[in-house]
């Protein structure tokens, strides 16, 4: 469907049967679930973005001071990159419809997935036993808000996936399987870019 | 000019249709408490707005009878003066008016009106709706707590929203300000899952033939009120998380350095501005999220009680879409006072004068629509007629302050109030009333009293323009807003006190009289006139469904084909005048008389 295209029709010119040779339905060729992804994540892209927007705006004041970024955040940052590897691993799987592999996949996936929540929150420890508090600075306030959130989606992403793991293992059907996980994978890969770019934010400001 | 009557010549077989799995409700509580069906959500939102709603009016009538009658009253000081105008805000312009356009209208009116079977994410669908009670919940519960509400006003501005010296912000008892902020994030994901629901249905479920040019207005008004509302929204999400956090955690994101009773506080650096620039991009948009639903739904009323084509259908739909665009980049209009660099206050001066134009094409089509057609003063249609000489009144004072110039003077006066009152106070409840006098035999199977109807009609129009159109001229005279009482204020003369007391007795007689419209409701559904099959002889797909009100799945064994447009009135030689969207035909421009 060109979306540009049926908005410059003239319907009271147009009476007549439903459109096409077969009348089929006019819609993204796309299922459902995956629109509704994808208008979920540009929702979240706008969250993050006002975020940053704000974080832009709050810096330019002198009181701001840049926080440290402890070694351990790119540790952090390749634990993401094996659990989004591991979530593309099981859609490849699922395509070529190796449940065991899939099932495998997504576990891995998780397990990478709560390992950078924790170390998330060893970071956190770290930097609040150094005396970076979140009422210290607007920077670490910052820093605070933006990982929160960030763990936060992660952890919505975790329950989608333990869904998408109940799936697989009562049998469903492996088309079904395949557009689930690919969900997860698309989610996964979205929240790693959303990570890059607030670590980018964090490392050059 | 063409001339033809419908035929069976372009019937299309109805072939397989794709069966949606629908979740069949087995115990009275997943059928009417945690139902999944989209006309059973659409209820609960609409009961669990307007019941909020009516909190909101009662809230209403405590303020007024303090302007009118100052010092009169020993129950009404001014914290509870502060705190009646910041819930009463608040509830009526997000809890009711988003929440019954896009939660109840929304979920009633898409899955029936493009032909689909319910929405795409019924189980999401149903927690929005749960999400929602707990925001409403969470926001009556601040009135329990020590201290009550927050009175910060419904803008929540910083720095003052959090200091103590607030009402609801108080030291040791200032719950209210953080539960109305966790209501308004909670609400905010709840509309999140409804909306992503709106906006899949729209693009991926109309059934065949239902092209996007196909679709009622109705549907277009609320599809992209949706969108603006799923990127507006977070932007007050981020308000009220980072405001939260100010308070709690003594963050300096929006708290500027202060000194407060000779002693200067932890807070320091932070922006108030940043907050009302976050506020008000969400806050703009959040009219139009109000307003689209109410153009669309009005379009589709005046057209089947004028029984004829909309005019200019669309240019209707691509007003509806550069509306919305243009929403977002008139923002900063509402910070004129805050101080800004001229330039800024003349862009987007400029651009709150440019939405006027397709707003005003809108309301062109709307004449040109009633322009010699067979117009039918039902209920419906006098609301519809109501709301476009309301919409047109707050419209054109919305020209005057958009203005930078004229705005300065006139933002602190009654005058503001009186304007948004109009376009996003009367306006609107104009069209929900007219939408429901005609869904209601839909949603029922019986049509309201027509006596009844007619009283309450004349009675809310007539008496929102007495209260109102004195509010503006106390706001020319000079008389703030947000004011607990006057005192002896030189230029405010007696006369000015003495309409304040009749806008007040007005506000209370006109309130009072909303109970007839309830009487209705409850009579009507038990004793109304049974409406049969589409009583209005309305040609969108809602109405042609084999039951009335539709029942689980809308649409029997096979969803509907769609061969038309919803604006086929007025046909000469069709039977009762008009084709309905399902109805095969040959030929084109069948409408065109």
């Amino acid at each position: 469907m060109n979306l540009f295209r049926e908005m410059t029709k003239k319907p009271w010119l147009e009476t007549g049967a439903p459109e096409g040779p077969d009348g089929e339905v006019a819609a993204f060729d796309l299922p459902r679930s995956t629109l509704g992804l994808r208008v979920f994540l540009v929702v979240v892209t706008v969250l993050f973005t006002l975020f940053i927007v704000a974080y832009s705006d709050r810096m330019l004041i002198a009181d701001w001071k840049a926080m440290p970024e402890p070694w351990l955040l790119w540790v952090n940052t390749a634990i993401l990159v094996l659990a989004s590897a591991a979530l593309h691993w099981a859609t490849l799987a699922a395509r070529a419809e190796r449940l065991a592999d899939v099932k495998t996949g997504l576990m891995t996936g998780a397990a990478f997935s709560l390992a950078f929540i924790t170390g998330q929150l060893f970071v956190w420890q770290t930097l609040v036993a150094e005396g970076y508090f979140a009422d210290s600075n607007p920077a670490n306030a910052f820093f605070y808000v933006l990982t929160a959130l960030h763990g936060l989606h992660f952890l919505g992403g975790i329950g989608a996936l333990g869904l998408t793991f109940a799936k697989t293992r009562r049998g469903a059907d492996i088309a079904e399987v395949r557009q689930a996980v690919d969900l997860c994978a698309v989610y996964w890969h979205f929240l790693f870019v959303v990570w890059l770019v607030v670590f980018g934010l964090l490392l050059f400001t | 000019m063409a001339d033809i009557a419908p035929t069976a010549g372009s019937q299309v077989p109805p072939a397989e249709v794709e069966e949606v799995e629908l979740y069949h409700a087995k115990s009275f509580w997943t059928k009417y408490i945690f139902s999944q069906d989209a006309k059973v959500i659409a209820i609960q939102y609409s009961s669990t707005a307007i019941g909020i709603g009516l909190v909101g009016l009662v809230l209403s009538w405590m303020m007024r009878l303090q302007l009118g009658f100052p010092e009169s009253f020993t129950f009404i000081d001014a914290t509870d003066y502060y705190q009646f105008i910041t819930i009463h805000g608040m509830i009526m312009v997000i809890y009711l008016l988003t929440a019954l356009f896009l939660g109840g209208f929304g979920n009633y009116l898409i899955p029936l009106m493009v032909g689909a079977r319910d929405m795409v994410f019924p189980y999401v669908n149903m927690l929005s709706y749960w999400v929602y009670v707990g925001a409403v919940a969470v926001l009556i519960a601040s009135f329990f707590v020590p201290g009550g509400p927050t009175g910060a006003g419904w803008t929540l501005y910083p720095p003052q929203a959090i200091l103590p010296g607030t009402p609801g912000a108080d030291a040791g008892s200032g719950g209210g300000i953080v539960l109305m902020l966790i209501s308004l994030a909670l609400f905010i994901i709840g509309f999140t899952m409804g909306g992503l629901n709106y906006v899949v249905t729209v693009l991926q479920a109309r059934t065949r033939g239902m092209t996007l040019m196909r679709m009622p207005l109705t549907i277009w008004g609320i599809f992209v009120a949706t969108v603006l509302a799923l990127l507006a929204f977070p932007a007050l999400f981020v308000g009220a998380v980072m405001m939260t956090l100010d308070r709690l955690l003594g963050t300096s994101f929006f708290m500027p350095t202060i000194v407060q009773a000779g002693e200067q506080l932890a807070y320091g650096g932070g922006s108030p501005i940043l907050f009302q620039h976050l506020f008000w991009f969400f806050g703009h948009p959040e009219v139009y999220i109000v307003a689209l639903p109410a153009f669309g739904i009005v379009s589709d009323l005046i057209s089947v009680h004028a029984r004829r084509h909309i005019f200019g259908y669309r240019m209707m739909v691509w007003a509806i879409v550069i509306i919305g665009a243009l929403s977002f980049i008139v923002w900063a209009h509402h910070m004129y006072v805050s101080g800004m660099n001229p330039w800024f206050g003349f862009f987007f001066a400029t651009t709150t004068l440019i939405i006027a134009v397709p707003t005003a094409l809108k309301v062109y089509n709307w004449t040109l629509t009633l322009w010699r057609a067979n117009i039918n003063l039902t209920i419906p249609m006098l609301f519809a007629l109501a709301f476009i000489v309301t919409f047109v009144n707050g419209g054109i004072t919305g020209l005057f302050l958009g203005n930078v110039v004229v705005d300065v003077p006139l933002s602190d006066t009654m005058f503001v109030v009186a304007h948004f009152h109009m376009v996003m106070g009367v306006a609107p409840i104009m069209v929900i009333f007219g939408a429901i006098y005609h869904w209601f035999p839909l949603m029922t199977g019986r049509m309201l009293h027509e006596g009844m109807g007619q009283f309450h009609f004349w009675v809310t129009f007539l008496g929102a323009y007495t209260i109102f159109l004195p509010i503006h001229y106390l706001g020319l005279l000079g008389v703030p807003r947000r004011y607990f009482e006057m005192g002896e204020t030189g230029y405010i003369p007696a006369s000015a006190h003495d309409l304040n007391a009749f806008v007040t007795v007005v506000t209370l007689l006109v309130g009072v009289a909303q109970i007839v419209f309830f009487i209705n409701v409850f009579w009507s559904m038990k004793h109304g006139k049974l409406a049969g099959k589409n009583p209005w002889k309305a040609a969108s797909l809602e109405w042609q469904t084999p039951e009335v009100p539709p029942a689980h799945g809308n649409f029997g064994k096979e969803l509907p084909l769609v061969y038309r447009w919803a604006y086929d009135y007025g046909v000469p030689g069709a039977p009762d005048d008009f084709i309905a969207q399902d109805q095969p035909g040959s030929g084109e421009g069948a409408h065109r008389t």
